[in-house]
């Protein structure tokens, strides 16, 4: 169910690929620091404690 | 205030970079213009106002990273903090003397540097006349992008990414004044923008770098 | 109610993003595909542009957020150097590599769709240059970020930049708008869709800037929230160092 893009389909179609992309790299790399901070936080957090 | 402004340029005279420095490289930009574009005349003449103009810029540039880093480094910058004399008036006296061991130069050379890249005989007073009014607020933004990145040790690079984007408006009504001069157009609009930009960022970016400086200084 | 200013307590912003973040995110995948889907599928080409018209649901949006993100950014740098709220400042900061892509993003689709209608990928119209100038001054603003290492420090000048960048942005932007029409009198590269945009592309647009809205709160809140965990990370490692 493709829509019929004539002529321009490679236009249209880089134009959301490239979009896409970079959307989703940006919320995956936001997801990937926010999981490494949470942990490293929790990590540093129990050793204060047990010192402190 | 005077005092400082006088000890500033002396400095610059003796260390010899500030001075010449930003000269030559005005000259070597301009020299290796032809080679990038070839050597036919008329060419050059449509270009050589602007050419100019971003030699002049770039030039201002190289010597900016040195308008605070020799006082932080020998902490002459926390004395003069604690000096009576404002922070604003400090930074603004660092922004003069800039300009006239940077700005003063290349304005006068430009003329100079106008001959070898063939700069039509009308194009000679607008260009001059568009450099000396955007010079002063190159010194000045400069000062400003010194100020923010005094502290850090790597400062030149990130230095230039952070003035260059503040340089288009000047740079564009600058230019703009000079290829209207060349072109015989009327260049009022342009040259008062020119003016108005240098006026108000005179007026109002020293609070600014102030600002930025005493963060830096805490 | 509870006064706004509450959620400038970092604990406080936490729980409370704890709970909201994951309703933002929904909403915001819903009305992204439902908008890119509407648009992609069932709306008619137009009949000068093709189907080109398409690119508008990705192009149109991202550029609004280009704009409002650095606006946020500049209310949040103001908020920090008034009342210094770190979330305030963490929130700037959070917001500009959202606000990179997003310039980037209406910079690539713009040179896309520039390519067939245009016959160039690039033309150094006013709009395109200035969008141009805004994503040097997200990269700069970004290094600065990431340049210095004391954590109020860095956000006391990038705010200082903040406000000076957005003064000179605007600027750009007017004398962009000079030095191109003292080129080109009457350029006819007309960029001002909104005028002929018709009900049938308008709606799923609509829902499509709803989308990168909130896909822009939901990116926003989670960075923030990335970043406040970072800075206590780094306060506790110097404690322990010091001890």
């Amino acid at each position: 169910m493709m829509p019929e893009l004539g002529k321009y389909a490679e236009t249209v179609l880089s134009a959301y690929a490239v979009s896409i992309l970079l959307i989703l790299g940006l919320v995956l790399i936001s997801l990937i620091r926010a999981r490494h901070i949470k942990r490293r936080l929790q990590e540093v957090e129990t050793k204060a404690k047990k010192h402190g | 205030m005077i005092a400082l402004l006088v000890r500033d340029l002396k400095l610059a005279m003796r260390a010899g970079g500030g001075f010449g420095l930003g000269l030559a490289f005005f000259l070597i930009v301009v020299t290796l213009v032809p080679f990038g574009v070839g050597p036919e005349s008329a060419l050059l003449a449509v270009i050589a106002s602007g050419i100019l103009w971003l030699g002049a810029l770039l030039a201002c540039l190289l010597s900016l990273d040195r308008i605070f880093a020799l006082d932080w480094e020998d902490g002459s910058l926390d004395l003069l903090a604690t000096a009576p004399l404002p922070m604003e008036a400090i930074v603004s006296v660092k922004a003069l003397a800039h300009w006239v061991t940077t700005g003063l130069p290349l304005v006068l050379a430009a003329p100079v540097f106008g001959l070898l890249l063939n700069l039509p005989t009308n194009g000679y007073k607008p260009l001059i006349l568009s450099l000396i009014l955007g010079t002063p607020a190159l010194s000045v933004i400069g000062t400003f992008g010194a100020a923010l990145t005094v502290g850090l040790k790597r400062g030149g690079l990130l230095l230039s990414l952070l003035v260059l984007p503040l340089y288009v408006p000047t740079l564009i009504f600058g230019a703009e004044v000079a290829r209207r001069g060349v072109a015989g157009l009327d260049n009022g609009t342009p040259m008062l923008m020119l003016a108005g930009i240098t006026l108000g960022v005179i007026a109002l970016l020293p609070f600014a770098s102030a600002a930025a400086l005493r963060v830096n200084l805490r | 109610m509870n006064s706004v200013w509450e959620y400038a307590n970092p604990k406080k912003f936490v729980q409370t993003t704890d709970k909201v973040l994951p309703w933002v995110s929904v909403l915001s995948v819903v009305a992204l595909v439902a908008g890119l889907i509407w648009g992609f599928f069932f709306t008619p080409d137009d009949y000068r542009q093709g189907s080109t018209v398409k690119i508008i649901y990705l192009h149109v949006p991202s550029a609004l957020m280009a704009i409002n993100a650095w606006l946020m950014m500049l209310v949040a740098s103001l908020i920090w150097l008034v009342r210094r709220h770190h979330v305030s400042a963490l929130a700037a900061r959070a917001a500009a590599p959202v606000g990179l892509v997003m310039t980037l993003i209406a910079l690539l689709t713009g040179a896309i769709w520039g390519q067939p209608m245009w016959g160039t990928y690039w033309a150094w119209d006013p709009r395109l240059t200035s969008f141009l100038i805004l994503f040097l001054f997200y990269l700069g603003y970004i290094a600065l970020w990431s340049a210095i290492e004391n954590d109020d420090t860095a956000a006391d000048l990038t705010s200082v930049l903040c406000l000076v960048g957005s003064v000179f942005a605007l600027l750009s932007r007017y004398a962009v708008n000079f030095w191109n029409q003292g080129l080109h009198q009457g350029a006819s590269l007309s960029l001002d869709k909104e005028e002929h945009v018709a009900d049938v592309f308008y709606y799923p647009l609509l829902i499509c800037i709803a989308g990168f809205v909130l896909l822009f709160i939901a990116l926003v809140l989670l960075r923030t929230r990335t970043e406040i965990r970072a800075r206590r990370m780094r306060a506790l490692l110097a404690r322990e160092r010091m001890g």
